[in-house]
């Protein structure tokens, strides 16, 4: 399966997963929607240029955007994820690059500690950035601290669990392809 | 001219990701008005197939609550056909007729139309359910939305051509006029965002007697829902000492986690009754302008 084909479907299914699953789920507190969909932007490959990170980042928010019926909300939060991601990429990958030959982050590409930080990270600008915008419309100081800390506790939780659960079966990066 | 090409081609990155997040904050903070805008109501019909998909399948999980509910209403409407009462004096008969006005001077302020919640949130700050019906069917914008059980559910806000958005009582910026079915006084029922099991019903002076149970009603003075749907039960009593009145705590009596089925209620007058206000205030204010 190419990487754009497998990309598709990847983003379809975090969508679908998200909107039907973990939206609708009663919460285990009225803080707490666990959030899993900018997973997607995390395990897009090394190889997509910053430009196109910004593009598919965005296009991903908005999408989920649409269903939530929150214009620009997750499409600003996960812009700044894809902004992000490569300096995180860049500080925490290997410098020499023969021994780094994979494809797309994951656990076995960047050793576990890492892309648990990498992970983290992430996660935490997410749902730091998201839930500020939700908290300049409604809401006191407390609550959102508590949102924050909490959301990012379950999202990583559901994240290593996906990790653990389906591990990826990566191909190298090779001159020949 | 150069350096410009330069320094756009040397901080592209920046430069986009700066635009992009504007568009979204754009997006963002002015939601209100660009909901009306053409593509998002293109997006609206995109996410209501895929939604009404997804219901199909979820509707399976609450059909027992759900028939339970249509039985009681139906129950409550047999009871009201003519054929339960019998006229004593066998000289006049009673005839129903369904024209729009009547001969006894009776006229139809409200119609009512059956649709289908296809999707429903109860988890954000500001909640909206979809429903499979827009304005093909003759849905429009300020229409009210009761449930099944006939307790007020929310407003429509937003249409496309065979969905619409419809904002859930639980939204914080809902207001909904309703008064105590006991005394008749009129409020303002609201939600707070926290939980959604319960509104806030304020504005209602200390003067009144109030207890914890008593019934709240949609009241007589709204523009979109008609007198005397059940809005929920008083279920905790404060005082906002402010300005000397009550802030009630009201238990919802629609159950907004399992909506399926709804009724949208279009008020007949409503055109008429918001031109009449709006041209109340304009002559005021010119009143007040104009030297007496």
């Amino acid at each position: 399966m190419s990487d754009f084909l497998r990309n598709i479907l990847r983003l379809a299914a975090f969508i679908l997963l998200q909107v039907y699953v973990l939206n609708k789920i009663p919460h285990l507190h009225r803080f707490i929607t666990p959030y899993i969909y900018y997973l997607f932007i995390l395990w897009l490959p090394f190889s997509v240029s910053r430009m196109w990170l910004l593009i598919i980042g965005f296009l991903t928010g908005l999408i989920l955007d649409y269903f939530t019926m929150t214009p620009g909300l997750h499409a600003a939060a996960c812009l700044l994820v894809a902004y992000v991601r490569p300096f995180v990429i860049n500080i925490l990958t290997p410098k020499d690059s023969s021994e780094f030959n994979y494809r797309e982050p994951s656990p076995k590409a960047m050793q576990w500690t890492p892309y648990a930080v990498y992970v983290f990270i992430l996660t935490l600008l997410h749902h730091g950035y998201m839930v500020f915008l939700e908290w300049l419309d409604v809401g006191s100081f407390l609550d959102f601290i508590i949102k924050v800390i909490a959301t990012t506790g379950i999202s990583l939780l559901l994240i290593f669990t996906a990790e653990l659960l389906f591990p990826r079966r990566l191909k190298f990066r090779t001159n020949t392809a | 001219m150069r350096n410009i090409f330069l320094f756009i081609r040397r901080y592209r990155t920046i430069l986009t990701f700066l635009i992009l997040q504007g568009v979204a904050l754009w997006f963002l903070f002015n939601y209100n008005r660009f909901h009306r805008a053409k593509f998002l109501g293109v997006a609206n019909e995109m996410t209501g197939r895929i939604n009404s998909q997804y219901n199909r399948v979820e509707d399976y999980f609450f059909l027992r609550l759900e028939n339970q509910r249509l039985n009681r209403l139906n129950d409550s409407l047999l009871n009201l056909l003519p054929r339960n009462f019998a006229s004593k004096d066998t000289t006049v008969q009673v005839v129903e007729d369904s024209v729009m006005s009547d001969t006894t001077g009776k006229y139809r302020r409200y119609i009512s139309r059956p649709a289908v919640v296809v999707y429903n949130t109860v988890n954000a700050k500001k909640n909206y359910f979809q429903i499979n019906r827009g304005a093909n069917q003759g849905i429009k914008d300020n229409m009210a939305v009761i449930s099944s059980d006939g307790s007020a559910a929310g407003i429509v806000v937003n249409v496309s051509a065979n969905f619409s958005q419809v904002m859930s009582l639980l939204h914080i910026q809902n207001s909904v006029s309703a008064s105590l079915k006991r005394s008749g006084d009129f409020g303002t029922a609201e939600w707070d965002g926290n939980d959604p099991r319960f509104l806030i019903l304020k504005r209602i002076p200390k003067t009144t007697e109030v207890k914890k149970g008593d019934t709240v009603l949609t009241s007589s003075v709204s523009f979109n829902f008609p007198p005397g749907y059940m809005v929920g039960t008083i279920s905790e009593i404060n005082f906002d000492n402010a300005n000397g009145m009550y802030l009630l705590k009201v238990k919802t009596s629609a159950n907004f986690y399992n909506l399926q089925q709804v009724h949208v209620i279009e008020n007949l007058d409503y055109n008429e009754q918001v031109k009449l206000n709006a041209e109340t205030k304009v002559k005021i204010e010119q009143v007040k302008k104009s030297p007496r």
